[in-house]
């Protein structure tokens, strides 16, 4: 009765055995499934997600204010109702800030056209469209800038050819595009004066290509997001009614 | 015979049964097919509910409860399963402004997924951000190409993890798109973007060679293709200019694929990439099938797209 070597013998035989077979990929099948209202959903997930999704719906459905019209990025040329408004909307609501805390006034107002997110719709506005505007973190800075800069933010107006919101700022064009006048409050814009930018911080870092505000006479990080200064705007008006205007114009004769 | 001796004896007899049968049995599974299903998202972009009845695009698409019982059951018909993302959990509604991606990382983790890879987006409420959701998420974040060892997250992210499923050796690494230019460099921080090509080649090298995976899939953040941009890299340049990738699962571009793509790689051996969109619209579902070397057939992978 010697059993135990043989085992100890046979047991590495069986081992090796099974691992000197490799796994052999013979065949691949690939499918795409469509996520449809014909599946169950999971009670359990729709239970976690429920007293989040009441919160933010209070939250987010509460009336703020009201919308004329049906406002869009798509309706304008070198500039749009919806894009005046929210350049408008942020000097209103900075520049007090800004003022409170520098002494100064901000000159003009510089967004991005693609950062306008969606339309506002005729009716009432709500957190939701502020959010729906504005669905990304980005908060405003002030950029100081010498109007050599400002020339420099002029010329990429005109060679963009694209309703950038502006506030403050007038810019005629000819019909090749080229700056027959540029104006900030009125007056011609001067080479050695500081002018104060107020925009995002996406832009300000180069966002959408815009290299104009480096190197600059100082920058202010306000600590305001651009939708919260879209809400506390909503909650201080009534209705809003933006108009197309003559801010960034083009005479094609 | 003594009654311990014959004990002794009759459990060694038990015991020699009962390995030649796990031997046998478990060389008999070898010749026998196994699969391996692969199941991904990738831009989900906190779409935790379905679009509504009205939505002009995407009407009654996605949610992420129906999602729980299609992965639900189709583990139950393979337990074989992996469930990995491509990245951009985050931004996309208000989910993420109000609760910072907890929500989307906690379901993540109820869904069981096992790894994902990190977008351009993961980085909207900075590093920080990210690592502050991350003991939520129950799951690898992979990425072999972003160097965070000067940020908070260093020790969070590994560059690849091998799976080792029912004796199949899974290895699945982590690729993202260059920051610079695409996210504000005061969110990434100091995070360092790695050329892909080159990781890739170590990556799969170490898969292949060192940890000996059977299957090699790479969680891809760089973007299907770029037809304006033909020499930035995307997943189908990459899968040309690399080997040993069965798979790459891509995200970024949103691309929908009306099936996956059946690509070459530098050595002339198929790759599959594939992107099912975004928003938690679509699961991508890859199975693939092994047998033994015994079983070894001559035309090699069959593709079944």
């Amino acid at each position: 009765m010697n059993l135990k070597p043989f085992i100890l013998v046979i047991l590495p035989i069986f081992l090796l055995n099974c691992i000197d077979q490799n796994n052999h990929l013979y065949k691949i099948e690939g499918h795409q499934i469509s996520i449809t209202d014909s599946l169950d959903s999971q009670n359990e997930i729709d239970a976690f997600v429920k007293p989040y999704r009441n919160h933010i719906t209070k939250d987010l459905d509460s009336v703020l204010a009201y919308a004329m019209n049906n406002y869009s990025k798509s309706n304008g040329e070198l500039n749009t109702a919806i894009g005046n408004f929210m350049a408008d909307a942020l000097y209103e609501q900075v520049n007090p800030i800004f003022k409170l805390r520098t002494g100064n006034d901000i000159d003009m107002v510089l967004l991005n056209h693609g950062g306008i997110r969606s339309i506002i719709s005729k009716g009432n506005i709500t957190t939701r469209t502020a959010f729906e505007l504005m669905p990304f973190e980005n908060s405003v800075v002030v950029v100081a800038l010498k109007g050599s800069q400002i020339e420099k933010l002029t010329s990429y107006l005109c060679e963009n050819k694209t309703a950038h919101p502006i506030s403050k700022l007038k810019l005629i064009v000819d019909k090749n595009f080229k700056a027959i006048s540029s104006t900030i409050k009125g007056v011609k814009i001067e080479s050695n004066k500081i002018y104060y930018v107020a925009t995002n911080d996406y832009l300000y870092n180069g966002g959408n290509k815009m290299t104009f505000f480096k190197p600059n006479e100082g920058i202010y990080d306000l600590d305001y997001k651009i939708r919260n200064v879209l809400v506390d705007y909503f909650k201080k008006v009534d209705t809003i009614d933006p108009v197309i205007d003559d801010r960034f114009i083009q005479i094609k004769q | 015979m003594k009654r311990r001796d014959f004990i002794q004896q009759a459990s060694l007899g038990t015991a020699l049964i009962s390995l030649g049968g796990i031997g046998l049995s478990s060389c008999t599974s070898n010749v026998k097919a196994k699969k391996i299903t692969i199941l991904h998202t990738n831009d989900v972009h906190s779409h935790i509910d379905p679009f509504g009845p009205k939505d002009g695009r995407n009407a009654n698409k996605g949610g992420v409860a129906r999602r729980a019982s299609l992965i639900e059951s189709i583990r139950k018909e393979n337990p074989n399963t992996l469930l990995l993302d491509a990245g951009d959990i985050f931004q996309g509604t208000p989910y993420f402004n109000y609760y910072g991606g907890e929500l989307e990382f906690k379901i993540m983790s109820m869904l069981k997924y096992d790894a994902a890879t990190i977008g351009n987006h993961d980085f909207d409420n900075g590093i920080d951000g990210l690592y502050a959701q991350l003991p939520h998420a129950k799951f690898n974040f992979l990425s072999a190409n972003y160097d965070f060892s000067n940020t908070v997250i260093n020790t969070h992210v590994k560059p690849y993890k091998v799976f080792n499923i029912d004796t199949i050796k899974i290895g699945v690494f982590g690729l993202g798109i260059e920051l610079e230019g695409l996210v504000d460099p005061r969110l990434y921080k100091e995070t360092k973007y790695l050329d892909p090509v080159e990781i890739t080649q170590d990556i799969t090298r170490a898969l292949k060679n060192d940890e000996q995976c059977d299957l090699i899939i790479c969680l891809s953040h760089l973007g299907y293709s770029y037809k304006s941009e033909s020499n930035k890299i995307s997943d189908l340049r990459l899968a040309e200019a690399t080997k040993d990738i069965d798979l790459i699962i891509g995200g970024h571009t949103h691309t929908f694929l009306p099936k996956p793509t059946i690509t070459k790689n530098i050595e002339g051996k198929n790759t599959l990439v594939n992107q099912v969109g975004c928003y938690g619209i679509n699961l991508g579902k890859i199975d693939f099938y092994f047998d033994s070397n015994h079983n070894k057939k001559a035309d090699g992978t069959s593709i079944i797209v």
